[in-house]
Parts: C-alpha cells; sequence; structure tokens
C-alpha cells in the first residue's frame, strides 16, 4: 500500500503502525488499570486490585517497547551523521518528549516496587491502588502537557502527534486505527492469562 | 514407584520439548543475526533504500520483546503446575 512521502522519515513512515500502536496501547491499558483501581477502592475487592496490577504491567511492557523503538526509529531520522550535533542518539536524548516518557514510565516502575515490597494482602491493594492513581495523573503533565509546550523534534508539537494531517492521511489510517485496536487486544490477551495464572496461584496456595 | 516413574517420563519429555524451543530460538537468531549482516552489505546501511529496515528493525524489536515476555510468563505458569502436581 503506498503511503505518503515525507522527506526525513521517507518510507520509515510506516513505523506508525508499531512504535506509535505501542504508545496507543499503553494509554488504553493504563486507563482500565486505573478504572480498576478505583473499582478496588469502591468495593474493596482483591479481584480489581489484581486486575489493576496485571493492566498496569503490561502497559509497562507495552511503554519499553514503544520506547526502545522509538530509540531505533530516532537513530535514523533525526540522528544526522553529518551534523556533529545530532550525530548518535545519545545527543539527540535530551528531548522533552523523551524526557517525559521516561519519567512516566519510572513512575510506573516505582508502582510495581512499591507494590511488591509490602506483605499484607490488604495494606499492599491499597496504597497500590491509591499510588495508582497518583501515576496515572502525572502522565498527563510528563506526556501530554509538557511536551507540547516545549519544543521538539518529536512531531505533535502543533497538535496530535501522528493524527496530524499533515503527517499522516486517509490511506494510513486506514491500517492505523485497527492495528491500535490489535494491539491494545494483545494486550488484553495477556492480561487475561496473567489474572488466570494469579488466580491458580492464589487457589494452590490457600487450600 | 509406578507413578514416580511416569513423572519422571514427563519430565524428561517437558526438557525434551524446552530443549527444542530453545533451539528453535537459537537458530531463529542466528537466522536473524546472518540476516541482518547480509542486508547491511545489500542495503549499505540503514538509510538507504527510503530506510525501509528501520522499519524492520522496529518489528523484530517488538517481535522478540513480546516473545520473551510471553516466554517467561511460560516459565512461571510450568513452575506454578509443578507446585500443584506436588501438592496432590
Amino acid at each position: 500500500m503506498n503511503v505518503p512521502q515525507r522527506e526525513v522519515i521517507q518510507e520509515s513512515i510506516r513505523n506508525l503502525y508499531f512504535h506509535v500502536c505501542m504508545w496507543f496501547s499503553m494509554m488504553i491499558l493504563f486507563t482500565v488499570s486505573v478504572v480498576n483501581a478505583v473499582k478496588y477502592l469502591r468495593n474493596n475487592d482483591l479481584k480489581y486490585d489484581n486486575l489493576s496490577r496485571q493492566y498496569a504491567v503490561v502497559g509497562i511492557v507495552f511503554g519499553i517497547l514503544g520506547y526502545s523503538t522509538g530509540m531505533i526509529w530516532a537513530s535514523f531520522t533525526w540522528a544526522d551523521p553529518n551534523n556533529p550535533a545530532t550525530a548518535s542518539f545519545a545527543s539527540i536524548a535530551k528531548d522533552p518528549k523523551l524526557i517525559g516518557a521516561a519519567i512516566a514510565l519510572l513512575i510506573y516502575f516505582a508502582y510495581l516496587v512499591l507494590r511488591d515490597s509490602i506483605e499484607d494482602l490488604d495494606k499492599k491493594a491499597r496504597i497500590s491502588s491509591v499510588y495508582n492513581i497518583f501515576a496515572f495523573a502525572l502522565l498527563f503533565p510528563s506526556i501530554w502537557i509538557i511536551p507540547r509546550i516545549l519544543e521538539s523534534l518529536h512531531p505533535g508539537g502543533q497538535g496530535n502527534p501522528a493524527l496530524n494531517p499533515q503527517d499522516i492521511d486517509a490511506r494510513m489510517r486506514m491500517v492505523f486505527y485497527p492495528a491500535v485496536i490489535g494491539w491494545t487486544l494483545l494486550g488484553v490477551w495477556i492480561v487475561s492469562l496473567k489474572v488466570r495464572m494469579k488466580n491458580l496461584k492464589e487457589k494452590t496456595f490457600y487450600r | 514407584m509406578d507413578c514416580k516413574f511416569k513423572s519422571e517420563d514427563e519430565e524428561s519429555k517437558r526438557k525434551n520439548i524446552l530443549q527444542m524451543i530453545t533451539r528453535f530460538f537459537l537458530s531463529i537468531l542466528f537466522i536473524a543475526c546472518s540476516y541482518a549482516s547480509f542486508a547491511q552489505s545489500l542495503g549499505d546501511n540503514m538509510r538507504g533504500n527510503g530506510k525501509i529496515y528501520v522499519v524492520v528493525a522496529v518489528l523484530v524489536t517488538i517481535f522478540i520483546g513480546i516473545i520473551f515476555y510471553l516466554i517467561r510468563l511460560d516459565r512461571k505458569i510450568t513452575k506454578l503446575e509443578k507446585e500443584t502436581k506436588i501438592n496432590h
């Protein structure tokens, strides 16, 4: 299928179906995770806490994949071997969007560390649910607001990255939206495997 | 006695399967490495051919990432299965 021709990224615009989908799925999974955290706090049912944790973990996996694929993509598009100022990935890694995404992921790593450091089941569930809400709230400044204010090499300073009509057109949207749904469903499937495994573990533990 | 013999048999079977999987992935890794070096000599670098190899690299990264995550999950499930066997 043909793609719109852009100057710097050329054919690598097809990474839209992979790199961008990773971040979309991550955002959807984190949203489901925080919804389950709120549900736990309302009902005190450990089932929701388990769901919340597993959605967050798979969201983190997708976030790491999005970050590493972004690294590869940036190394061959933004980085210019003829210009010593931006010769390598290391020289462009101070971009505000990269730092914002790194902070968001680190906050979610801290969620896992916090969770697994508490022995008591109810206390663990309550504290980590509250922390989950804070982590989700911090996603907005770090990956939605600050990168849009500061100047960045990453597209999206003028509006939404990747959805801008200057970046993609209808042909790509036709593939992009189903791809987002597909990657998200893959994540949901992994979550369901993990949830079932955890349930089985608890059943054998308490027998 | 009979039961023990059966479990040992299953154990060796499982080990064989694990070995097979490991060999399979090692061979895939080897093929991927050789292909990567071949592609490099072919298209001189990632910036050639309209940067399409960047898409290949990204796809491979995501594939390897998800496969490794699923293998880890599989290992955990195997451990769990063993524990349930001991309990009964």
